[in-house]
C-alpha cells in the first residue's frame, strides 16, 4: 500500500532532504496537505526541515499493539523541528537516556514487524 | 425552540461479557430506557446509535438498523462514530433534532463489545482513533497518546504520578455502590503507584479498563412530555461540540484541550449558565490525566490547577464539586461507543435522586457531562438541569 504525499515525504527524510510545508504566514505543516491547516491557504511551499529538533514529550510504551509487539518496550516521542512537530520512535539509545529537551535528528526506519517505513528519532 | 427532557435511561452492567453480542447488550439498555420512560416503542421516531470499533470487534458494520430491530422498531436508525465520543454526539444529534421540531421522541445511546478481543487487538483497535500516518506508525497507542500528554503537562505545569493516583483512588471509591460499574474494589495511592507501567508515566491504575456494555436514553420534546404526563424532571438545557487537529503533533499545546473548551463554551451559552453554576460533573477520564485536562477545559480550574483537585478533596464525593460520582470511565468502565450515553444516564440518575451516590448531591440542580474522542480531537459537552 502506498500513501501518496506521505511516502514521498518519508523517503525525502530518509535521504536527508526532509522538508515541511510552509504557507505565506509562516505556518508549518506536513504532507499530505492541499491547504494550510491553520489558515486554509492553498499556497504551500516546501521548506527544508531544520537538522536538529528538541524532544517535547515522550513515553516508554510497555503494552503495544500487534504491529509493535516485537519492539516493546519502545519509546515514542514528539519533537519540535522549527514550526512543525514530528512524532517518531526513538532508536539507538536506552529509554532511560531520553529526556524532555534532548536534541534529536530525524531519519527513516523500518518497523520490523510490519515492514512499514516510519519516522525514527535519534539523540544527537 | 422546544425544550428537551430525559424521559428515561437504561444501562447494562459494565464489565467483561465476551460471550454477549453487541445487539443483545444494546437491546437490554434500550429496553430498560424505554421502560424507565413509559414511552411506547412505536412512538420512537429515530435511533441515534454510537459505536466505534464494531466492524473490527464483531465484524458487524451497519449496526444501527440492527439495533432498532432488536427493540422491535423499524424507525430510521443511524450510527454515529466519533471514537470515544460516539454516544456523546449521538445524544447531541438527538437533542438537535428534537429542538428543530423534526422529532418528538429519539432514543440515543451506544454500545461497544471489546473483551472478546485480546489486549493487543484492543490496543490496536483503539489506536485507530489516532492519526494513521503520523501517530499509529510511530507506535502511538491510546495509553501512549495520553502518556505523551501527561508528560507534557508535568513538564509545563508540574504535578506528578501521585496526584494522578488520587484521581484513580477517588473514582474507585465512587464506583463502589454503583450497580452498573465494572470495578467494586477500593484501591490505595500506594497500589496505584506500584502498579505495572502501561506507557510511562501512566501505570495500570491510571488507565480505564477494557469494557463491554451499552447505554440508552429516551429524549422527548417538552410538548410530548406534557401531553403524555411523563415524570421527567431532568432537561438537557445545553449542548456543545468542539474539534481539534487529530494528531497531537499538530496541536498548539499538548497539555490543554481546546476542543473541550469550545464544546463547553457552546454548551454553557446554550444553557445560559457559567461554569460557576455547575454542581457536579461526569468527565471523560479514560486516563487519570484526562480528568485533569477535562476539569480545566470545562473552566472549573485554570490550566495547571486541576492536577491537585482530587488530592485536595475538592472533586471527591464530599467535595465542593464532585467529579465522576459514577466511578467514571476509570472504575465504572469504558465501553467506548456507549460512554457518552452512559454519562447522560448516570447524571440523570444523580439529579433525579435515584443513584446510589445521589446522597452526596441532594441539592444539586445543574450537572455537566463531558465526552471526548481520541486525544480530545473531538468533545461533546451537555448541561442537564432539574427544573421540575
Amino acid at each position: 500500500m502506498t500513501d501518496a504525499g506521505y511516502d514521498e515525504w518519508l523517503d525525502a527524510i530518509g535521504e536527508g532532504e526532509g522538508y515541511y510545508l510552509e504557507c505565506p504566514d509562516g505556518h508549518g505543516s506536513l504532507p499530505p496537505r492541499r491547504v494550510c491547516p491553520e489558515c486554509a491557504t492553498p499556497e504551500l511551499d516546501r521548506t527544508p526541515l531544520p537538522e536538529s529538533g528538541t524532544i517535547e514529550t515522550f513515553t516508554v510504551c510497555h503494552v503495544a499493539g500487534p504491529s509493535f509487539a516485537d519492539e516493546q518496550p519502545y519509546v515514542t516521542a514528539i519533537a519540535e523541528f522549527g514550526p512543525v512537530r514530528l512524532t517518531g520512535v526513538v532508536r539507538g539509545t536506552d529509554p532511560e537516556d531520553v529526556t524532555v529537551g534532548a536534541p534529536v535528528e530525524v531519519g527513516k526506519g523500518t518497523n520490523e514487524t510490519t515492514g512499514e517505513d516510519m519516522v525514527v528519532l535519534r539523540l544527537r | 425552540m422546544t425544550g428537551v427532557r430525559v424521559a428515561g435511561v437504561g444501562l447494562t452492567e459494565f464489565g467483561r461479557h465476551p460471550e454477549r453480542t453487541g445487539r443483545d447488550m444494546f437491546a437490554e439498555a434500550a429496553l430498560a430506557a424505554r421502560t424507565d420512560s413509559s414511552v411506547p416503542v412505536e412512538d420512537v421516531e429515530e435511533i441515534n446509535y454510537g459505536n466505534f470499533m464494531g466492524s473490527l470487534a464483531e465484524r458487524q458494520g451497519h449496526q444501527a438498523p440492527l439495533m432498532a430491530e432488536m427493540i422491535g422498531s423499524r424507525c430510521s436508525a443511524t450510527r454515529y462514530e466519533e471514537a470515544c465520543a460516539s454516544a456523546g454526539v449521538a445524544v447531541r444529534e438527538a437533542v438537535r433534532s428534537i429542538r428543530s421540531g423534526e422529532n418528538d421522541v429519539v432514543l440515543a445511546g451506544g454500545c461497544e463489545r471489546m473483551t472478546n478481543l485480546s489486549t493487543a487487538e484492543v490496543t490496536e483497535g483503539l489506536s485507530t482513533a489516532a492519526d494513521d500516518l503520523y501517530e499509529i506508525r510511530a507506535g502511538v497507542t491510546f495509553p501512549g497518546a495520553y502518556a505523551l500528554m501527561a508528560r507534557a503537562y508535568f513538564d509545563r505545569f508540574g504535578g506528578g504520578r501521585e496526584d494522578l493516583a488520587h484521581i484513580a483512588v477517588k473514582n474507585h471509591d465512587n464506583a463502589m455502590p454503583n450497580e452498573y460499574a465494572q470495578f467494586h474494589r477500593e484501591i490505595t495511592v500506594e497500589e496505584a503507584l506500584d502498579a505495572p507501567m502501561v506507557s510511562e508515566p501512566l501505570g495500570l491504575f491510571d488507565a480505564c479498563p477494557v469494557t463491554d456494555g451499552a447505554s440508552a436514553v429516551v429524549l422527548v420534546s417538552e410538548d410530548y412530555a406534557d401531553a403524555n404526563d411523563l415524570d421527567a424532571p431532568v432537561s438537557v438545557t445545553g449542548s456543545g461540540q468542539g474539534g481539534d487537529s487529530l494528531a497531537l503533533q499538530n496541536r498548539h499545546h499538548l497539555a490543554v484541550t481546546p476542543a473541550t473548551e469550545r464544546a463547553a463554551a457552546e454548551a454553557y451559552e446554550d444553557a445560559g449558565i457559567s461554569a460557576d453554576a455547575v454542581d457536579l460533573v461526569e468527565v471523560h477520564d479514560c486516563f487519570t490525566i484526562a480528568e485533569v485536562l477535562a476539569i480545566e477545559g470545562l473552566g472549573f480550574y485554570e490550566p495547571g490547577e486541576g492536577i491537585g483537585a482530587a488530592r485536595r478533596g475538592e472533586t471527591t464525593a464530599t467535595g465542593e464539586r464532585p467529579v465522576n460520582l459514577s466511578g467514571g470511565l476509570k472504575a465504572k468502565g469504558h465501553p467506548v461507543g456507549a460512554t457518552g450515553g452512559s454519562q447522560i444516564a448516570e447524571m440523570t440518575r444523580l439529579l433525579r435522586g435515584d443513584h446510589p451516590n445521589s446522597e452526596y448531591v441532594e441539592d444539586a440542580t445543574v450537572g455537566v457531562t463531558h465526552n471526548a474522542g481520541g486525544t480530545v480531537a473531538s468533545a461533546a459537552v451537555h448541561v442537564l438541569e432539574v427544573d421540575r
